[in-house]
């Protein structure tokens, strides 16, 4: 399969990773190179092979449904993110962490 | 052209667990803000998910219910998107491999005008666990969005229809058996204005006959079953004028807004289903034995619809009764604890269906909080069944019984509702009445058949309403005719 410019930008953006047109044009020769291996990889015959979801060979292990977590919002919110305003203050108000406006 | 609107419904029911299906935090409702946000929750670095065991039961117990497949081995997937009510930046979600396959649940659809009641069975996809996201909070600080994350990671079971309805009413019906389903076997709380219970529902008109699916637009997080009804009504209508002008539909998310009734499509996000889901390596496949299914089995209440058939044949209700009396186990079991209290089970099931509910639905209130236990309906039943009292009578006794007083016998006595049941007493009623009513007496003989209803009439005031009126109505036969 070949890639386009457009999809490493796709790609980027839906990653919200900000590439440059150079950056852009490397990042697709890697990503080629990559897509180049599992094309390869297809030929192998995996009929009847269960798809491998991880790397261990283990089923997930079960917690009991009792509460273990205690309110820590006051340690948690004193380490929040600032805003980008110049303020070294975490940006919380009202208990809630402030983000720019979402309009939905 | 005649259409057929053709419709499907993704729900998302919130599990009822103590914790998150990721980690120990409480999803208890109407917390302060943040407070149950735990490190996992603010998807802090270097925290890990660990399954709660509950909400796979919830599941599995989904699954057992709509006589489903449960999948022996599931796999939890990352759902990739960007909004800050999601700090991972992907919802953990189930993709390819949900943990219930196929099942069925069928629906009782309610006659409208002259089109009679049906049942159908409503095919059910598939059902898969993943975790609820945050709350955005607009407006508490000027320019920016507030975010709570106390329902970020709570767990849910989205449980998906194939596209099987064919109306509102049909969506509307299955929407209401699902809301009683997962209550019944005690998964989901079915608070609506909570957000326990949420529907999005898939529409698509196509002309009648057509056998392939138009383009569907969905709506959005309906929380109540009036809503969806205009919802799914309104955007038909829509879908049809557009068709029918000449125009096209294009796949759109919509929301429905009650004040105006209509449908709005929502911004369309260019790459909104780019989502990316791939196997979630911080969580193993999840794996469900025979025996896993059979622990769960074991604890599970009899179905409302193998219930419904034994009330049917074990106490000869009619179908309808059987149903209405099987919406809830809470109401199952007020039925079924007045007939274990010396009831008969018709009457028990009207007074339950019909003073009881009356009285329950004008305050809006569950049957848990009837004033009036199963034992003192019984108690109340038992003495119309012995001739005590009459219907009507019953009925006094009934309201005064509602604001609290629960001593039948006592209440009877108090109020004078004994009835006169003594044949003796009740021929010498009559034998004044017609005494006293030569005129009526002669309109019977001359064959107006009004007059008879005229002398029980009389005899029942002259007895100030306490004769037993089947037996009134047997001795004026026997005197007028003998």
């Amino acid at each position: 399969m070949a890639l386009s410019i457009e999809d490493i930008k796709k790609i980027a953006h839906l990653a919200r990773i900000e590439v440059s047109e150079q950056e852009a044009s490397a990042t697709l020769s890697k990503l080629s190179g990559i897509l180049g291996l599992i094309e390869q990889m297809q030929a192998v015959d995996t009929a009847g092979i269960i798809p491998m979801s991880h790397s261990q060979d283990l089923s997930q292990r079960l917690r009991d449904d009792v509460i273990s977590k205690t309110n820590q919002r006051e340690a948690f919110q004193a380490i929040a993110p600032t805003l980008n305003n110049g303020s070294n203050e975490p940006a919380v108000a009202d208990g809630l962490y402030l983000v720019p406006k979402v309009i939905e | 052209m005649e259409w057929e609107v053709v419709i499907g419904l993704e729900t998302h029911t919130q599990l009822q667990t103590n914790t998150k299906i990721f980690s120990g935090a409480s999803i208890k409702y109407g917390a302060e803000p943040n407070t149950q946000a735990c490190e996992v929750s603010l998807a802090l670095p270097g925290v890990l998910p660990v399954l709660n065991k509950e909400a796979v039961q919830c599941a599995i117990k989904f699954g057992l219910a709509i006589d489903a497949e449960i999948a022996p081995r599931s796999v939890f997937a990352r759902k990739n998107y960007f909004y800050p009510d999601l700090p991972k930046g992907y919802q953990i979600s189930q993709y390819e491999l949900p943990v219930v396959g196929k099942g069925a649940v069928t629906i009782q659809v309610p006659a409208v005008g002259k089109n009679p009641a049906y049942e159908k069975v409503i095919n059910i996809t598939r059902a898969h666990l993943e975790e609820d996201a945050g709350k955005s909070v607009h407006g508490a600080v000027e320019g920016m969005s507030g975010i709570d994350l106390n329902r970020a990671g709570t767990p849910l079971l989205e449980i998906v229809t194939e596209p099987d309805m064919r109306s509102a009413a049909e969506a509307v019906a299955y929407a209401k058996k699902l809301h009683e389903l997962v209550q019944w076997i005690g998964i989901c709380d079915g608070n609506m204005q909570e957000g326990s219970f949420r529907c999005d529902v898939n529409v698509s008109v196509r002309p009648k006959g057509s056998d392939k699916l138009g383009t569907r637009r969905e709506i959005k997080n309906l929380n109540s079953f009036k809503f969806m009804q205009q919802a799914i009504e309104y955007e038909t209508r829509w879908q049809i004028g557009t068709l029918e002008d000449g125009g096209t539909i294009q796949q759109a998310t919509v929301l429905f807004n009650p004040d105006t009734g209509e449908t709005r499509a929502m911004r369309s996000k260019e790459e909104a289903n780019d989502y990316r889901y791939f196997p979630d390596p911080d969580l193993l496949p999840l794996t469900i034995t025979e025996a896993d299914k059979a622990a769960v089995q074991a604890t599970m209440p009899e179905l409302a619809g193998a219930m419904k058939a034994r009330f049917e044949t074990q106490h000869g209700l009619s179908a309808y009764d059987a149903n209405a009396l099987t919406t809830s186990r809470e109401l199952a079991a007020y039925f079924t604890a007045t007939v274990d209290a010396g009831a008969e089970a018709k009457q028990a099931a009207n007074w339950v269906m019909g003073s009881i509910s009356a009285k329950l639905n004008a305050e809006n209130q569950p049957i848990s909080a009837s004033p009036v236990s199963a034992a003192n309906l019984a108690q109340l039943l038992k003495r119309i069944a012995d001739n005590t009292i009459s219907n009507n009578a019953a009925k006094q006794v009934f309201e005064v019984m509602w604001v609290g007083d629960s001593d039948v016998d006592a209440i009877i006595e108090k109020l004078g509702l004994k009835q006169v049941s003594d044949n003796g007493a009740i021929e010498a009623i009559i034998d004044e009445v017609l005494a006293a009513n030569p005129a009526m007496v002669e309109e019977f003989k001359a064959g107006k058949e009004k007059a008879f209803n005229a002398l029980v009439g009389q005899a029942m005031k002259a007895s100030k309403g306490k004769a037993n009126p089947a037996q009134v109505n047997e001795v004026l036969k026997r005197k007028l005719t003998g």
